[in-house]
Protein backbone atom coordinates (compact mmCIF):
# COMPACT_ATOMS: atom_id res chain seq x y z
CA UNK A 1 0.00 0.00 0.00
CA UNK A 2 1.55 3.05 -1.11
CA UNK A 3 2.75 5.12 1.63
CA UNK A 4 0.27 7.69 2.42
CA UNK A 5 2.79 10.33 2.49
CA UNK A 6 4.34 8.71 -0.29
CA UNK A 7 5.77 11.47 -3.16
CA UNK A 8 5.48 14.97 -1.34
CA UNK A 9 1.98 15.39 -1.23
CA UNK A 10 0.88 14.14 -4.89
CA UNK A 11 -1.11 10.44 -5.47
CA UNK A 12 -2.97 9.54 -8.60
CA UNK A 13 -1.27 12.77 -10.20
CA UNK A 14 -3.15 14.99 -7.53
CA UNK A 15 -2.45 16.99 -4.85
CA UNK A 16 -3.41 16.06 -1.48
CA UNK A 17 -5.94 18.34 -0.30
CA UNK A 18 -5.97 19.11 3.80
CA UNK A 19 -9.25 19.00 4.79
CA UNK A 20 -9.45 22.40 5.51
CA UNK A 21 -8.19 23.11 1.52
CA UNK A 22 -10.89 20.62 0.74
CA UNK A 23 -13.79 22.78 2.87
CA UNK A 24 -12.27 26.28 0.88
CA UNK A 25 -12.35 24.41 -2.34
CA UNK A 26 -16.19 23.45 -1.66
CA UNK A 27 -17.09 26.58 -0.16
CA UNK A 28 -15.49 28.43 -3.06
CA UNK A 29 -17.19 25.81 -5.48
CA UNK A 30 -20.15 26.37 -4.15
CA UNK A 31 -20.78 30.00 -3.54
CA UNK A 32 -19.53 31.01 -7.50
CA UNK A 33 -21.39 27.79 -8.61
CA UNK A 34 -25.21 29.14 -7.70
CA UNK A 35 -25.19 32.89 -6.70
CA UNK A 36 -28.12 34.05 -5.31
CA UNK A 37 -31.47 31.33 -5.22
CA UNK A 38 -34.84 31.26 -3.73
CA UNK A 39 -35.68 27.96 -1.93
CA UNK A 40 -38.62 27.02 0.08
CA UNK A 41 -38.90 25.33 3.14
CA UNK A 42 -40.39 24.98 7.03
CA UNK A 43 -38.24 26.46 9.32
CA UNK A 44 -37.41 24.40 12.25
CA UNK A 45 -34.76 24.15 15.08
CA UNK A 46 -34.92 27.81 15.02
CA UNK A 47 -32.34 29.16 17.72
CA UNK A 48 -32.02 33.01 18.22
CA UNK A 49 -29.33 34.24 20.47
CA UNK A 50 -27.88 37.31 21.81
CA UNK A 51 -26.62 38.62 18.48
CA UNK A 52 -30.13 38.54 17.22
CA UNK A 53 -28.81 36.70 14.55
CA UNK A 54 -31.49 34.08 13.34
CA UNK A 55 -29.91 30.24 13.11
CA UNK A 56 -32.80 27.88 11.86
CA UNK A 57 -32.87 24.53 9.58
CA UNK A 58 -35.21 24.78 6.34
CA UNK A 59 -36.49 21.60 5.44
CA UNK A 60 -39.03 19.28 3.66
CA UNK A 61 -40.13 15.98 3.74
CA UNK A 62 -37.19 14.61 3.03
CA UNK A 63 -33.94 16.31 3.51
CA UNK A 64 -33.04 19.89 5.34
CA UNK A 65 -30.54 22.48 4.71
CA UNK A 66 -28.87 25.01 7.64
CA UNK A 67 -29.76 28.24 7.44
CA UNK A 68 -28.97 31.86 9.15
CA UNK A 69 -30.23 35.43 9.14
CA UNK A 70 -29.11 38.01 9.75
CA UNK A 71 -30.27 40.34 12.52
CA UNK A 72 -31.00 43.50 10.31
CA UNK A 73 -32.45 40.80 7.25
CA UNK A 74 -34.38 39.63 10.15
CA UNK A 75 -36.25 43.18 11.16
CA UNK A 76 -36.68 43.58 7.62
CA UNK A 77 -39.22 40.83 7.78
CA UNK A 78 -42.10 42.47 9.05
CA UNK A 79 -42.97 39.79 10.87
CA UNK A 80 -41.19 37.22 13.47
CA UNK A 81 -40.23 33.97 11.95
CA UNK A 82 -41.06 30.93 13.97
CA UNK A 83 -41.00 27.29 13.93
CA UNK A 84 -43.43 25.77 11.73
CA UNK A 85 -43.39 28.88 9.16
CA UNK A 86 -43.01 27.76 5.80
CA UNK A 87 -41.29 30.53 4.35
CA UNK A 88 -39.63 31.33 0.28
CA UNK A 89 -36.45 32.43 1.10
CA UNK A 90 -33.94 34.18 -1.11
CA UNK A 91 -30.48 33.98 -0.27
CA UNK A 92 -26.97 32.47 -1.45
CA UNK A 93 -25.30 29.42 0.07
CA UNK A 94 -22.20 29.62 1.62
CA UNK A 95 -19.82 26.68 3.54
CA UNK A 96 -19.39 27.07 7.14
CA UNK A 97 -15.32 25.80 6.56
CA UNK A 98 -14.75 24.83 10.30
CA UNK A 99 -17.62 22.32 10.23
CA UNK A 100 -18.12 21.92 6.69
CA UNK A 101 -21.24 22.31 6.77
CA UNK A 102 -23.26 23.88 3.70
CA UNK A 103 -25.14 26.92 4.61
CA UNK A 104 -28.18 29.01 3.32
CA UNK A 105 -27.35 32.80 4.11
CA UNK A 106 -31.10 33.89 4.07
CA UNK A 107 -31.83 38.17 3.07
CA UNK A 108 -35.20 37.78 2.35
CA UNK A 109 -38.16 35.77 3.35
CA UNK A 110 -41.66 35.31 2.29
CA UNK A 111 -44.22 33.67 3.91
CA UNK A 112 -45.79 30.96 2.08
CA UNK A 113 -49.94 30.75 2.23
CA UNK A 114 -51.16 33.36 4.47
CA UNK A 115 -48.97 36.40 3.27
CA UNK A 116 -46.13 38.68 5.83
CA UNK A 117 -48.77 41.31 6.95
CA UNK A 118 -51.46 38.36 7.70
CA UNK A 119 -49.09 37.28 10.15
CA UNK A 120 -47.34 40.23 11.36
CA UNK A 121 -51.02 41.12 12.22
CA UNK A 122 -52.07 38.09 13.98
CA UNK A 123 -49.06 38.31 15.89
CA UNK A 124 -49.77 41.73 17.05
CA UNK A 125 -53.32 41.22 17.51
CA UNK A 126 -52.43 37.84 20.44
CA UNK A 127 -49.96 40.02 22.06
CA UNK A 128 -52.05 43.14 22.51
CA UNK A 129 -54.70 40.83 23.35
CA UNK A 130 -52.59 39.15 26.26
CA UNK A 131 -51.88 42.60 27.45
CA UNK A 132 -55.88 42.85 27.82
CA UNK A 133 -56.01 45.69 25.49
CA UNK A 134 -58.69 44.36 23.71
CA UNK A 135 -60.36 44.01 27.31
CA UNK A 136 -64.59 44.23 27.35
CA UNK A 137 -64.74 45.93 30.77
CA UNK A 138 -62.25 48.23 29.50
CA UNK A 139 -64.60 49.58 26.68
CA UNK A 140 -66.47 52.37 27.61
CA UNK A 141 -70.42 52.93 26.63
CA UNK A 142 -71.25 55.28 24.27
CA UNK A 143 -73.12 58.17 25.31
CA UNK A 144 -76.66 58.37 24.90
CA UNK A 145 -77.03 61.66 23.58
CA UNK A 146 -73.36 63.15 22.67
CA UNK A 147 -73.68 67.12 21.51
CA UNK A 148 -70.18 67.37 19.81
CA UNK A 149 -68.64 64.00 17.30
CA UNK A 150 -65.37 64.52 16.51
CA UNK A 151 -64.50 62.08 13.09
CA UNK A 152 -61.24 61.36 12.47
CA UNK A 153 -61.00 60.35 8.61
CA UNK A 154 -60.33 61.60 5.52
CA UNK A 155 -61.96 65.27 4.45
CA UNK A 156 -62.19 64.12 0.94
CA UNK A 157 -63.21 60.18 1.19
CA UNK A 158 -66.96 59.06 0.99
CA UNK A 159 -66.97 58.17 4.87
CA UNK A 160 -67.20 61.83 6.16
CA UNK A 161 -70.05 62.51 3.66
CA UNK A 162 -71.87 58.98 4.87
CA UNK A 163 -71.19 60.08 8.31
CA UNK A 164 -72.41 63.73 8.28
CA UNK A 165 -75.71 62.71 6.22
CA UNK A 166 -76.80 60.09 8.71
CA UNK A 167 -76.33 61.97 11.59
CA UNK A 168 -78.05 65.03 10.10
CA UNK A 169 -81.10 62.39 9.78
CA UNK A 170 -81.19 61.03 12.65
CA UNK A 171 -80.35 63.97 15.03
CA UNK A 172 -79.62 67.47 13.16
CA UNK A 173 -79.14 68.88 16.41
CA UNK A 174 -75.58 66.98 17.04
CA UNK A 175 -72.01 68.46 16.23
CA UNK A 176 -69.16 67.56 14.36
CA UNK A 177 -65.63 68.35 14.40
CA UNK A 178 -63.75 66.24 11.45
CA UNK A 179 -60.07 65.56 12.28
CA UNK A 180 -58.63 65.41 8.74
CA UNK A 181 -56.03 62.56 8.32
CA UNK A 182 -54.73 60.70 5.47
CA UNK A 183 -56.21 56.89 5.78
CA UNK A 184 -53.56 55.13 3.47
CA UNK A 185 -49.53 55.18 3.59
CA UNK A 186 -46.97 54.99 6.31
CA UNK A 187 -47.12 58.17 7.59
CA UNK A 188 -51.47 57.56 7.74
CA UNK A 189 -51.39 56.00 11.66
CA UNK A 190 -49.10 58.72 12.89
CA UNK A 191 -51.37 61.34 11.87
CA UNK A 192 -54.20 59.25 13.20
CA UNK A 193 -52.41 58.72 16.85
CA UNK A 194 -51.91 63.24 16.39
CA UNK A 195 -55.56 63.72 15.89
CA UNK A 196 -56.74 61.51 18.56
CA UNK A 197 -54.18 63.22 20.93
CA UNK A 198 -55.99 66.47 19.81
CA UNK A 199 -59.26 65.24 20.33
CA UNK A 200 -58.23 64.34 23.50
CA UNK A 201 -56.86 67.61 25.01
CA UNK A 202 -60.71 69.12 23.95
CA UNK A 203 -63.50 69.30 26.65
CA UNK A 204 -65.96 69.23 23.83
CA UNK A 205 -66.03 65.66 21.66
CA UNK A 206 -68.45 63.26 23.59
CA UNK A 207 -67.40 60.67 21.58
CA UNK A 208 -64.79 59.74 18.41
CA UNK A 209 -65.43 57.67 15.12
CA UNK A 210 -62.10 56.76 13.62
CA UNK A 211 -63.55 56.14 9.96
CA UNK A 212 -61.85 55.01 6.98
CA UNK A 213 -63.83 53.37 3.31
CA UNK A 214 -62.96 49.60 2.30
CA UNK A 215 -59.19 48.46 0.81
CA UNK A 216 -56.89 45.53 0.23
CA UNK A 217 -54.65 44.56 3.16
CA UNK A 218 -51.93 47.06 2.28
CA UNK A 219 -54.45 49.88 2.67
CA UNK A 220 -55.34 48.94 6.03
CA UNK A 221 -52.20 48.62 7.10
CA UNK A 222 -52.38 52.03 9.02
CA UNK A 223 -55.03 50.27 10.92
CA UNK A 224 -52.78 47.59 12.27
CA UNK A 225 -50.53 50.01 13.74
CA UNK A 226 -49.11 49.11 17.40
CA UNK A 227 -48.98 52.90 18.58
CA UNK A 228 -52.30 53.44 17.24
CA UNK A 229 -53.99 50.66 18.86
CA UNK A 230 -52.29 51.74 22.35
CA UNK A 231 -53.67 55.93 21.47
CA UNK A 232 -56.91 54.56 21.16
CA UNK A 233 -56.94 52.45 24.11
CA UNK A 234 -55.68 55.45 25.86
CA UNK A 235 -58.18 57.64 24.64
CA UNK A 236 -60.24 58.97 27.37
CA UNK A 237 -63.16 59.71 24.78
CA UNK A 238 -64.91 56.70 23.52
CA UNK A 239 -63.63 55.46 20.40
CA UNK A 240 -66.54 53.84 17.72
CA UNK A 241 -64.29 52.16 15.17
CA UNK A 242 -65.47 52.15 11.12
CA UNK A 243 -62.18 50.66 9.24
CA UNK A 244 -63.30 48.84 5.57
CA UNK A 245 -65.67 46.66 4.70
CA UNK A 246 -67.71 44.83 7.03
CA UNK A 247 -65.58 41.56 6.79
CA UNK A 248 -62.35 43.89 7.25
CA UNK A 249 -61.35 43.69 11.17
CA UNK A 250 -58.26 46.02 11.98
CA UNK A 251 -56.09 45.78 15.25
CA UNK A 252 -58.28 49.37 15.52
CA UNK A 253 -61.47 47.53 15.68
CA UNK A 254 -60.42 45.30 18.41
CA UNK A 255 -59.18 47.88 20.90
CA UNK A 256 -61.93 50.65 20.02
CA UNK A 257 -64.84 50.59 22.41
CA UNK A 258 -67.25 49.59 19.52
CA UNK A 259 -66.76 48.26 16.26
CA UNK A 260 -68.89 49.51 13.49
CA UNK A 261 -69.44 47.81 9.89
CA UNK A 262 -69.14 50.88 8.18
CA UNK A 263 -69.36 54.60 8.54
CA UNK A 264 -72.67 54.97 8.41
CA UNK A 265 -73.46 52.34 10.74
CA UNK A 266 -70.99 54.01 12.66
CA UNK A 267 -73.39 57.44 12.71
CA UNK A 268 -76.20 55.40 13.51
CA UNK A 269 -74.39 53.82 16.24
CA UNK A 270 -73.12 57.04 18.09
CA UNK A 271 -76.25 59.39 17.55
CA UNK A 272 -80.14 58.50 18.51
CA UNK A 273 -82.83 58.79 16.50
CA UNK A 274 -84.60 62.18 17.01
CA UNK A 275 -88.47 60.37 16.17
CA UNK A 276 -87.93 57.71 18.40
CA UNK A 277 -86.46 59.55 21.12
CA UNK A 278 -89.42 62.02 21.22
CA UNK A 279 -91.85 59.38 20.37
CA UNK A 280 -90.55 57.59 23.58
CA UNK A 281 -91.02 60.64 25.84
CA UNK A 282 -94.48 61.01 24.47
CA UNK A 283 -95.63 57.62 25.63
CA UNK A 284 -94.02 57.67 28.78
CA UNK A 285 -95.55 61.24 29.35
CA UNK A 286 -98.85 59.25 28.72
CA UNK A 287 -98.38 56.76 30.86
CA UNK A 288 -97.60 58.82 33.25
CA UNK A 289 -100.75 60.83 33.16
CA UNK A 290 -103.10 57.45 32.53
CA UNK A 291 -101.37 56.25 36.09
CA UNK A 292 -102.07 59.36 37.68
CA UNK A 293 -105.68 59.50 36.29
CA UNK A 294 -105.87 55.96 37.64
CA UNK A 295 -104.78 57.26 40.66
CA UNK A 296 -107.22 59.92 40.97
CA UNK A 297 -110.15 57.89 40.41
CA UNK A 298 -109.47 55.17 42.38
CA UNK A 299 -109.09 57.43 45.94
CA UNK A 300 -112.33 59.25 44.01
CA UNK A 301 -113.90 55.75 44.45
CA UNK A 302 -112.13 55.45 47.63
CA UNK A 303 -113.85 58.92 49.30
CA UNK A 304 -117.42 58.01 47.62
CA UNK A 305 -117.63 54.53 49.46
CA UNK A 306 -116.18 55.85 52.52
CA UNK A 307 -118.64 58.86 52.10
CA UNK A 308 -121.70 56.54 51.13
CA UNK A 309 -121.17 54.32 54.76
CA UNK A 310 -120.80 57.77 56.45
CA UNK A 311 -124.60 58.66 55.82
CA UNK A 312 -125.54 62.20 54.26
CA UNK A 313 -124.40 64.77 56.48
CA UNK A 314 -127.68 66.79 55.88
CA UNK A 315 -129.48 63.79 56.95
CA UNK A 316 -128.04 64.75 60.84
CA UNK A 317 -128.63 68.67 60.27
CA UNK A 318 -132.13 68.08 59.76
CA UNK A 319 -132.48 65.64 63.13
CA UNK A 320 -130.81 68.10 64.40
CA UNK A 321 -133.51 70.84 63.62
CA UNK A 322 -136.26 68.34 64.59
CA UNK A 323 -134.35 68.56 67.89
CA UNK A 324 -133.76 72.00 68.32
CA UNK A 325 -137.77 72.62 67.56
CA UNK A 326 -138.92 69.95 69.81
CA UNK A 327 -136.89 71.80 72.83
CA UNK A 328 -137.83 75.20 71.96
CA UNK A 329 -141.16 74.08 72.20
CA UNK A 330 -141.00 72.43 75.35
CA UNK A 331 -139.12 75.47 76.51
CA UNK A 332 -141.54 77.69 75.92
CA UNK A 333 -144.68 75.57 77.49
CA UNK A 334 -141.92 75.48 80.28
CA UNK A 335 -141.64 79.00 80.44
CA UNK A 336 -145.30 79.80 80.66
CA UNK A 337 -145.81 77.19 83.33
CA UNK A 338 -143.12 79.14 85.58
CA UNK A 339 -145.00 82.24 84.89
CA UNK A 340 -148.15 80.95 86.24
CA UNK A 341 -146.59 79.54 89.04
CA UNK A 342 -145.29 82.64 89.95
CA UNK A 343 -148.06 84.61 89.61
CA UNK A 344 -149.96 82.00 91.42
CA UNK A 345 -147.48 81.92 94.22
CA UNK A 346 -147.13 85.93 94.24
CA UNK A 347 -150.85 86.05 95.06
CA UNK A 348 -150.77 83.42 97.52
CA UNK A 349 -147.76 84.95 99.51
CA UNK A 350 -149.47 88.45 99.15
CA UNK A 351 -152.51 86.94 100.65
CA UNK A 352 -150.48 85.08 103.37
CA UNK A 353 -147.97 87.89 103.95
CA UNK A 354 -150.95 90.45 104.47
CA UNK A 355 -152.68 87.72 107.04
CA UNK A 356 -149.68 87.06 108.91
CA UNK A 357 -147.04 89.89 109.86
CA UNK A 358 -147.81 92.92 107.66
CA UNK A 359 -144.44 94.25 107.43
CA UNK A 360 -141.87 92.13 107.83
CA UNK A 361 -143.87 89.28 106.23
CA UNK A 362 -144.44 91.71 103.51
CA UNK A 363 -140.68 92.38 103.11
CA UNK A 364 -139.90 88.98 103.33
CA UNK A 365 -142.54 87.90 101.09
CA UNK A 366 -141.65 90.39 98.70
CA UNK A 367 -138.32 89.15 98.77
CA UNK A 368 -139.28 85.88 97.69
CA UNK A 369 -141.73 87.38 95.12
CA UNK A 370 -138.59 89.62 94.00
CA UNK A 371 -136.71 86.49 93.73
CA UNK A 372 -139.19 84.35 91.88
CA UNK A 373 -139.96 87.41 89.62
CA UNK A 374 -135.90 87.99 89.07
CA UNK A 375 -135.54 84.03 88.24
CA UNK A 376 -139.04 84.26 86.07
CA UNK A 377 -137.89 87.87 84.55
CA UNK A 378 -134.27 85.75 84.02
CA UNK A 379 -135.91 82.85 82.60
CA UNK A 380 -138.38 84.83 80.71
CA UNK A 381 -136.29 87.72 79.88
CA UNK A 382 -133.55 85.18 78.69
CA UNK A 383 -135.52 82.28 77.10
CA UNK A 384 -138.30 84.75 76.40
CA UNK A 385 -136.57 87.38 74.81
CA UNK A 386 -134.83 84.58 72.37
CA UNK A 387 -138.21 82.07 72.54
CA UNK A 388 -141.34 84.84 72.57
CA UNK A 389 -140.31 86.78 69.91
CA UNK A 390 -140.46 83.32 67.39
CA UNK A 391 -143.59 82.19 69.16
CA UNK A 392 -145.40 85.32 69.24
CA UNK A 393 -144.57 85.52 65.41
CA UNK A 394 -145.45 82.13 65.03
CA UNK A 395 -149.06 82.41 66.93
CA UNK A 396 -149.45 86.12 65.66
CA UNK A 397 -149.01 84.48 62.16
CA UNK A 398 -151.55 81.88 62.83
CA UNK A 399 -153.84 84.19 64.50
CA UNK A 400 -154.18 86.31 61.36
CA UNK A 401 -154.48 83.41 59.37
CA UNK A 402 -157.11 81.59 61.20
CA UNK A 403 -159.05 85.02 62.32
CA UNK A 404 -159.19 86.22 59.01
CA UNK A 405 -160.92 82.50 57.60
CA UNK A 406 -163.31 82.21 60.63
CA UNK A 407 -164.31 85.80 60.32
CA UNK A 408 -164.81 85.05 56.50
CA UNK A 409 -166.81 81.84 57.59
CA UNK A 410 -169.30 84.19 59.36
CA UNK A 411 -167.76 84.02 62.60
CA UNK A 412 -167.04 87.50 64.50
CA UNK A 413 -164.88 88.61 67.52
CA UNK A 414 -166.18 90.42 70.51
CA UNK A 415 -164.54 92.85 72.28
CA UNK A 416 -165.67 94.30 76.03
CA UNK A 417 -165.64 98.10 75.93
CA UNK A 418 -163.46 99.92 77.02
CA UNK A 419 -160.78 97.27 78.34
CA UNK A 420 -160.87 95.48 74.65
CA UNK A 421 -160.90 92.45 76.80
CA UNK A 422 -161.32 89.60 74.09
CA UNK A 423 -165.02 87.63 74.64
CA UNK A 424 -164.94 84.15 74.90
CA UNK A 425 -167.57 83.38 77.21
CA UNK A 426 -171.13 84.88 77.78
CA UNK A 427 -170.32 84.48 81.26
CA UNK A 428 -167.85 87.29 81.31
CA UNK A 429 -170.60 89.79 80.25
CA UNK A 430 -173.62 91.07 82.37
CA UNK A 431 -176.30 93.07 80.75
CA UNK A 432 -175.90 96.53 79.30
CA UNK A 433 -172.13 96.17 78.67
CA UNK A 434 -170.99 97.81 75.76
CA UNK A 435 -169.21 95.23 73.20
CA UNK A 436 -167.42 95.81 69.73
CA UNK A 437 -168.11 92.93 67.18
CA UNK A 438 -165.14 92.42 64.61
CA UNK A 439 -166.98 90.48 61.34
CA UNK A 440 -165.19 89.27 58.17
CA UNK A 441 -165.77 92.31 56.69
CA UNK A 442 -165.78 95.68 59.35
CA UNK A 443 -167.18 95.32 62.81
CA UNK A 444 -169.54 96.93 64.91
CA UNK A 445 -170.46 98.33 68.70
CA UNK A 446 -173.76 96.87 70.53
CA UNK A 447 -174.83 96.85 73.85
CA UNK A 448 -175.45 93.84 75.79
CA UNK A 449 -179.40 92.94 76.57
CA UNK A 450 -179.54 89.91 77.89
CA UNK A 451 -177.29 86.73 78.66
CA UNK A 452 -178.22 83.49 77.94
CA UNK A 453 -176.34 80.73 79.61
CA UNK A 454 -175.21 77.06 78.15
CA UNK A 455 -175.71 77.64 74.38
CA UNK A 456 -174.06 74.65 72.08
CA UNK A 457 -173.99 75.18 68.19
CA UNK A 458 -176.05 72.23 68.18
CA UNK A 459 -173.29 70.63 65.72
CA UNK A 460 -173.91 73.13 62.51
CA UNK A 461 -170.81 73.40 60.38
CA UNK A 462 -169.96 77.02 60.06
CA UNK B 1 -84.14 71.79 36.29
CA UNK B 2 -83.20 73.83 32.83
CA UNK B 3 -79.36 72.46 33.19
CA UNK B 4 -80.51 68.68 33.58
CA UNK B 5 -78.65 66.48 31.32
CA UNK B 6 -81.11 64.63 28.50
CA UNK B 7 -80.38 61.02 29.58
CA UNK B 8 -80.87 62.15 33.14
CA UNK B 9 -84.51 63.85 32.38
CA UNK B 10 -84.97 60.67 30.60
CA UNK B 11 -84.32 58.09 33.81
CA UNK B 12 -86.31 60.22 36.18
CA UNK B 13 -89.55 59.89 33.17
CA UNK B 14 -88.53 56.38 33.79
CA UNK B 15 -87.91 56.21 37.31
CA UNK B 16 -91.39 58.10 37.83
CA UNK B 17 -93.43 55.55 35.73
CA UNK B 18 -91.84 52.65 37.98
CA UNK B 19 -92.58 54.42 41.35
CA UNK B 20 -96.31 54.88 40.38
CA UNK B 21 -96.66 51.89 38.89
CA UNK B 22 -95.28 50.30 41.94
CA UNK B 23 -97.92 51.02 44.38
CA UNK B 24 -100.93 53.29 45.54
CA UNK B 25 -99.32 57.08 45.56
CA UNK B 26 -100.75 59.21 47.54
CA UNK B 27 -103.15 61.78 45.84
CA UNK B 28 -100.29 64.95 46.25
CA UNK B 29 -97.23 62.51 45.92
CA UNK B 30 -99.03 61.35 42.68
CA UNK B 31 -99.81 64.82 41.16
CA UNK B 32 -96.24 65.97 42.27
CA UNK B 33 -94.74 63.26 40.19
CA UNK B 34 -97.29 64.03 37.58
CA UNK B 35 -95.98 67.47 37.27
CA UNK B 36 -92.25 66.31 37.47
CA UNK B 37 -93.26 64.04 34.06
CA UNK B 38 -94.75 67.07 32.40
CA UNK B 39 -91.24 69.19 33.25
CA UNK B 40 -88.95 66.41 31.98
CA UNK B 41 -90.62 65.94 28.85
CA UNK B 42 -90.99 69.48 28.39
CA UNK B 43 -87.43 69.68 28.32
CA UNK B 44 -86.51 66.63 26.92
CA UNK B 45 -88.19 67.93 23.65
CA UNK B 46 -86.96 71.15 24.19
CA UNK B 47 -83.52 69.37 23.63
CA UNK B 48 -84.46 67.38 20.83
CA UNK B 49 -85.52 70.13 18.57
CA UNK B 50 -82.74 72.23 18.93
CA UNK B 51 -81.87 71.94 15.21
CA UNK B 52 -78.86 73.88 15.18
CA UNK B 53 -75.56 71.95 14.43
CA UNK B 54 -72.09 73.04 13.41
CA UNK B 55 -69.43 71.15 11.21
CA UNK B 56 -65.92 72.35 11.53
CA UNK B 57 -62.34 70.56 10.77
CA UNK B 58 -59.21 70.87 12.95
CA UNK B 59 -56.76 73.54 10.63
CA UNK B 60 -53.17 73.59 11.47
CA UNK B 61 -52.05 77.63 11.26
CA UNK B 62 -48.06 77.50 12.06
CA UNK B 63 -48.00 75.67 15.15
CA UNK B 64 -51.22 75.73 16.99
CA UNK B 65 -54.89 74.26 15.80
CA UNK B 66 -58.06 76.17 15.20
CA UNK B 67 -61.54 75.19 13.66
CA UNK B 68 -62.93 76.27 10.45
CA UNK B 69 -66.04 75.42 9.03
CA UNK B 70 -66.25 71.64 7.22
CA UNK B 71 -67.40 71.93 3.32
CA UNK B 72 -66.72 68.40 2.53
CA UNK B 73 -66.91 69.74 -1.32
CA UNK B 74 -64.47 72.79 -1.24
CA UNK B 75 -62.08 71.24 1.02
CA UNK B 76 -59.22 69.63 -0.69
CA UNK B 77 -55.98 68.02 1.46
Amino acid sequence: MPDLHGAPGRRDGMQILRVSELTANIKALVETGFGIIWVEGEVSNLRCPASGHLYFTLKDESSQIRAVMFRQNAAAAGFRIEDGHVLVCRGHLTVYTPRGDCQLIVEAVEPRGIGALQIAFEQLKSRLAAEGLFDEDHKRPLPLMPSKVGVITSSTGAAVRDILTVMKRRFPACSVLVAPVRVQGNEAAAEICEALSLLNTRDDIDVIIIARGGGSLEDLQPFNDESLARAVHGSKIPVVSAVGHEIDFTITDFVADLRAPTPSAAAELVVPDRRELADFVKTTLSRIAFLHRSCCRELHRRVATSRERLGDPRGKINDLRIYLDDRTYRLSTGVRRVIDNGRVKTVSSAGSCRRLSPLNAVREYRKTVDYLRSKVILHGGYLRGRVRARVERATAVLETMSSASVLARGYSITRRLPDEALITGAEELEAGNDVSVELGRGAFHAKVIQIIQGVSHGGRKI
Amino acid sequence: MADVKFEEALQRLEEIVRKMESGDMALDESLKAFEEGMELSRLCMKKLDEAERTVERLLKEGDDIVTAPFVTEKDYE
